[in-house]
């Protein structure tokens, strides 16, 4: 039976802030950073996660890839369950699960050469290869993402932003991983770039039958490569549809008021953004009830008092009262 | 046609400017810079003098450094002044024992006293904070307790205090400078260490499964390496400056051994005499070890602080 | 009303010179929205700079930047204080730089008010509450006495609209406003640079990275690559018929969101190198309709509709 690659249910992270304490035995408060997000993600499809900036979608992936430990929630990795804290299974997460950072500068050691970065993750996960094999290896990882041989044995600040990007996925696919995590890999690129990277990361999806994760918060670029998109808010997971679905016919108030504030290339097109009343609240002191419920322009009683579940309809989600269905 | 075109674009010519670069690692930038800094360049041949008469000086002695000469012993303001002839080439000191021999054995022992008392207490407070920034919480908060009581324990007092219970030898000399010193550039590496764990690089390296240890001597190290080195730069100076405080209050390395606290201090008590070079000599070496000293940690600063980088 | 004229912009390092502006020319009407779109090292930043006289201290700068008849390259910086501060205003990227975190906001703006216009007390008072009534701050009046940090980064930024506002400059000049931002705020903030606009009959020099963003907001476009203008044009015809490659490279790139299977056409090729002095269109190595003329000459704007430095424009190409 074939499981799927990648399922989160529930998933929790949370951060004490220990800055904030009065005294050195007082509670630390707490951040809740990603609060119960749940999906399922099958082989070689790509599930697109925005929101804006403090939503916690780079959270989210950092727990999954464990970079930070989830607070519960269960990760299932092709069928099997990953307990975070057991060796073995964070070994096998490793193999699995690569991923691909923000900055793509800040993601490389400025002290080694790009041979050297792209051929360590080689020495760690294919230890019986020669040191001969193991360069050649990492040769043809670069000739994959279009780094030339000739440059190999530079820096990574001899580089620009888009080539230091494809050393970072050149890394990451040296493991040989079936997924990988992308934390908003093209948000520092500028669009020329940005375009070619995306082009790249789609292409060696199709060849190597990549699953892949991609955060952004740039929902034109998400919906280019997503299969599913997610949206979060303030940590919670608000919606989640097929791509063309969810940008063609949002349900949840808040996809809608995101995509109608999406800027577009077209002058004729008169921006009609649906304003959203207030700040986003502190995650430390969450919203009772439903999570958007403070900004909500289609609020009801009942979002105040209880948080919405989950609910299926379809191959859509949502967690909304008011929400059509 | 079609290549014609490929070969006049500048795609084409940078390739072939790019072949032709050769492509230098951070520290051989550095080296470069270093060596184009005059200053920095004579310091430090100044300094590798220095090291050399404290090393092979007593080839060219005819006088060990604890012997007296009798014959001038009483008449060291008429007799004692440096000449050739009679192998005092820096004169003699109050007790009529050959001033070049204990310069060279006082540049010896300072030299030897900074440079490992520098480097032992620069490794151990950069492995203190490389600790303290990584692990943070209580661990953080033990270490910097510790940092805060030895800033704030009287270091003349605690030198005192352990010669009278352990002795005068080099070897305490140099142990009780680290224990007093042992703080030294645990801030800086704490504060390096904080920022660079969070930089995507070294997730990047624990996508990959690798121990702490690997981390941060693998990753976080080679990254802050300059500033050890920067900070090494100043420290070992300041030990030489303390180790000649204390000689000189008296405190410091025992007799007939010295160092250039001590020959400074005996000179400068025998100065009113009329006996100048008892404390010139001494007073030369230490100075322009200090001063060659400051000019290749100037130097250091320049080639390896990456903000200066254009 | 501002008129740049042949400007250049060098800068010396280390390792030579990085020609960043390459005789770049362009004017601004009274009451027009001008758009300068460009990635970066378009050289976009440094030209704002340059209007500012705020540029790094390693540079070199030729050329005429008038405004309302004063060359603010050479004007001595008294006078050039004053221009900038009552004549032109700034809002740039990160509200927290322009903001100093340690003075409350009425202090902050009252300060300029008391600075230009000997303006204090109830008087002051009186005027910021209007330009923060006008940048739409709810409960202003309580909020006078709060610290630049206790506003969410969106209302940070429209204090420094209001800041701007404070004098009624006759130009504001926008650096990336909305970048910081996300989109919700982003689209809020835009929409309160319209109003304003309209409002205050100023001229607003935008200057951007995002195509979205000007296409709802200016009336005119400039297209810089290498330090060059590429294209200027109304922006409507920019964005319905882009005539110059780069241009339209830069549309392909993009994706829109509604349009979903365009295919994403990529530029191929690196950001240009600013070491040598143009002696070729910038754009020339990435070029797909390039031709040996393209390696070797660089075309200048044309002086009429449509603008553009280009061999092979659109209309050229069978």
């Amino acid at each position: 039976m074939s499981h799927p690659m990648l399922t989160v249910s529930d998933l929790e992270v949370r951060f004490s802030l220990t800055q904030s304490k009065k005294w050195p035995w007082s509670i630390p408060s707490v951040v809740h950073a990603v609060n119960g997000v749940s999906f399922t993600l099958e082989r070689g499809k790509t599930l697109g996660i925005v929101g804006e900036s403090g939503c916690g979608k780079s959270t989210l992936v950092r727990a999954i890839a464990g970079l930070v430990k989830p607070a519960s929630g269960v990760v299932t990795l092709d069928g099997e369950e990953i307990d975070y804290h057991a060796t073995a299974d964070l070994a096998r997460l490793r193999r699995t699960v690569q991923m691909i950072f923000q900055d793509p500068v800040a993601s490389l050691n400025p002290r080694m050469t790009v041979l050297e970065i792209v051929s360590e993750p080689i020495s760690v996960f294919f230890p019986e290869l020669s040191k001969d094999e193991r360069n050649l290896k990492a040769q043809a990882m670069l000739d994959r993402v279009g780094i030339p041989r000739r440059n190999m044995n530079r820096y990574p600040h001899e580089f620009s932003g888009g080539q230091c990007q494809r050393i970072g996925i050149a890394r990451a696919l040296a493991a040989e991983p079936q997924v990988l995590l992308c934390d908003e890999p093209v948000s520092a690129l500028d669009v020329s770039i940005q375009a070619q990277v995306v082009n790249l990361l789609k292409e060696l999806q199709d060849d190597m039958g990549l699953t892949l994760v991609f955060v952004a918060h740039d929902l034109g670029v998400v919906r280019h490569i997503s299969d599913d998109i997610l949206v979060m808010y303030l940590g919670g997971m608000m919606e989640r549809a097929p791509a063309s679905d969810l940008v063609l016919a949002p349900r949840h108030p808040y996809t809608k008021a995101l995509l109608s504030a999406v800027p577009v290339p077209d002058p004729n097109a008169k921006l009609t953004p649906e304003i959203l009343d207030g700040d986003l609240p502190s995650p430390i002191a969450l919203p009772t009830g439903c999570l958007f419920q403070s900004r909500c322009p289609s609020r009801i009683d009942r979002c105040a008092a209880q948080r919405p579940d989950l609910t299926q309809d379809g191959d859509r989600f949502k967690a909304c009262f008011v929400a059509p269905t | 046609m079609k290549t014609k075109k490929i070969m006049n674009s500048p795609e084409f010519a940078e390739a072939v400017a790019e072949d032709m670069l050769e492509s230098r690692s951070f520290w051989a930038d550095a080296r470069k810079r270093f060596f184009k800094n005059r200053m920095a360049v004579v310091s430090m041949s100044l300094l590798f003098c220095l090291a050399l008469f404290a090393i092979f000086g007593h080839q060219f002695s005819k006088w060990t450094y604890e012997e007296i000469d009798w014959s001038i012993l009483g008449k060291v303001k008429t007799h004692g002044q440096p000449s050739i002839e009679n192998g005092h080439y820096f004169g003699v000191d109050e007790l009529g024992r050959d001033l070049y021999a204990r310069v060279v054995q006082g540049s010896r022992v300072s030299l030897l006293v900074g440079f490992v008392s520098g480097i032992l207490a620069v490794m151990i407070g950069a492995s203190m904070g490389a600790i303290a920034g990584y692990y943070g919480g209580r661990i953080d908060q033990v270490i910097m307790g510790a940092y805060n009581i030895t800033l704030s324990i009287p270091y003349i007092i605690f030198f005192v205090v352990w010669q009278a219970f352990f002795g005068r030898s080099l070897e305490q000399m140099i142990m009780v400078l680290v224990i007093v010193n042992w703080t030294a550039g645990l801030l800086i590496v704490r504060g390096q260490v904080q920022t660079l764990k969070n930089r995507e690089f070294v997730d990047a390296a624990r996508m990959l499964g690798l121990s702490d240890f690997k981390i941060i001597f693998k990753h976080i190290l080679p990254n802050m390496l300059w500033v050890i080195t920067i900070y090494m730069s100043i420290v070992i100076p300041e030990m030489i400056m303390m180790e000649s405080l204390v000689s000189f209050l008296g405190v410091g390395i025992q007799e007939p051994n010295t160092s250039w606290g001590a020959l400074i201090s005996e000179g400068a008590k025998t100065m009113t005499f009329g006996t100048i070079w008892q404390l010139a000599f001494p007073a030369a070496c230490f100075v322009i070890a200090q001063v060659s000293l400051y000019y290749i940690g100037d130097g250091l600063r320049d080639a390896l602080d990456p903000k200066e980088r254009a | 009303m501002l008129s740049v004229q042949d400007l250049s912009i060098r800068f010396r390092t280390g390792e030579g010179h990085v020609h960043a502006v390459n005789n770049v020319s362009f004017d601004i009407a009274a009451g027009q929205k001008l758009a300068l779109v460009g990635e970066s090292g378009s050289g976009k930043s440094q030209i704002a700079l340059s209007i500012l006289g705020l540029l790094a201290n390693n540079a070199e700068t030729s050329g005429r930047i008038d405004f309302n008849g004063a060359d603010l390259l050479s004007i001595p910086l008294r006078q050039l204080n004053k221009i900038r501060a009552k004549e032109i205003g700034i809002i740039f990227q990160d509200p927290m730089t322009s903001l100093n975190p340690y003075m409350t906001v009425e202090r902050q703006l009252g300060e300029v008010l008391e600075l230009h216009e000997g303006l204090r007390g109830s008087a002051a008072r009186a005027r910021v509450l209007e330009v923060m009534d006008a940048v739409q701050i709810p409960d202003a009046k309580n909020r006078l006495k709060s610290y630049p940090h206790e506003f969410s980064g969106g209302m940070r930024q429209r204090i420094v609209i209001a800041m701007a506002l404070l004098l009624r400059p006759k130009l504001i000049l926008a650096d990336e406003p909305t970048t910081a931002l996300d989109v919700t705020v982003q689209a809020q903030i835009m929409r309160l640079l319209d109003d304003i606009q309209q409002e205050y009959k100023t001229s607003i020099l935008l200057i951007t990275h995002d195509l979205g963003v000007v296409a709802g907001f200016c009336d005119e476009t400039l297209v810089l690559y290498g330090g060059r203008v590429m294209e200027r044009a109304a922006t409507k015809d920019i964005f319905a018929l882009p005539t110059h490659p780069y241009t339209r490279g830069l549309m392909r790139a993009v994706p829109n969101i509604h349009e979903p299977h365009a295919k994403l056409t990529a530029i191929p090729g690196q950001p240009p190198n600013q070491t040598q002095p143009l002696t070729a269109c910038p754009f020339a190595a990435r070029c797909q309709d390039a031709v040996m003329d393209c390696h070797s000459s660089l075309p200048d704007l044309t002086q009429s509709a449509p603008m553009r430095a280009c061999l092979r424009p659109l209309e050229e190409l069978t």
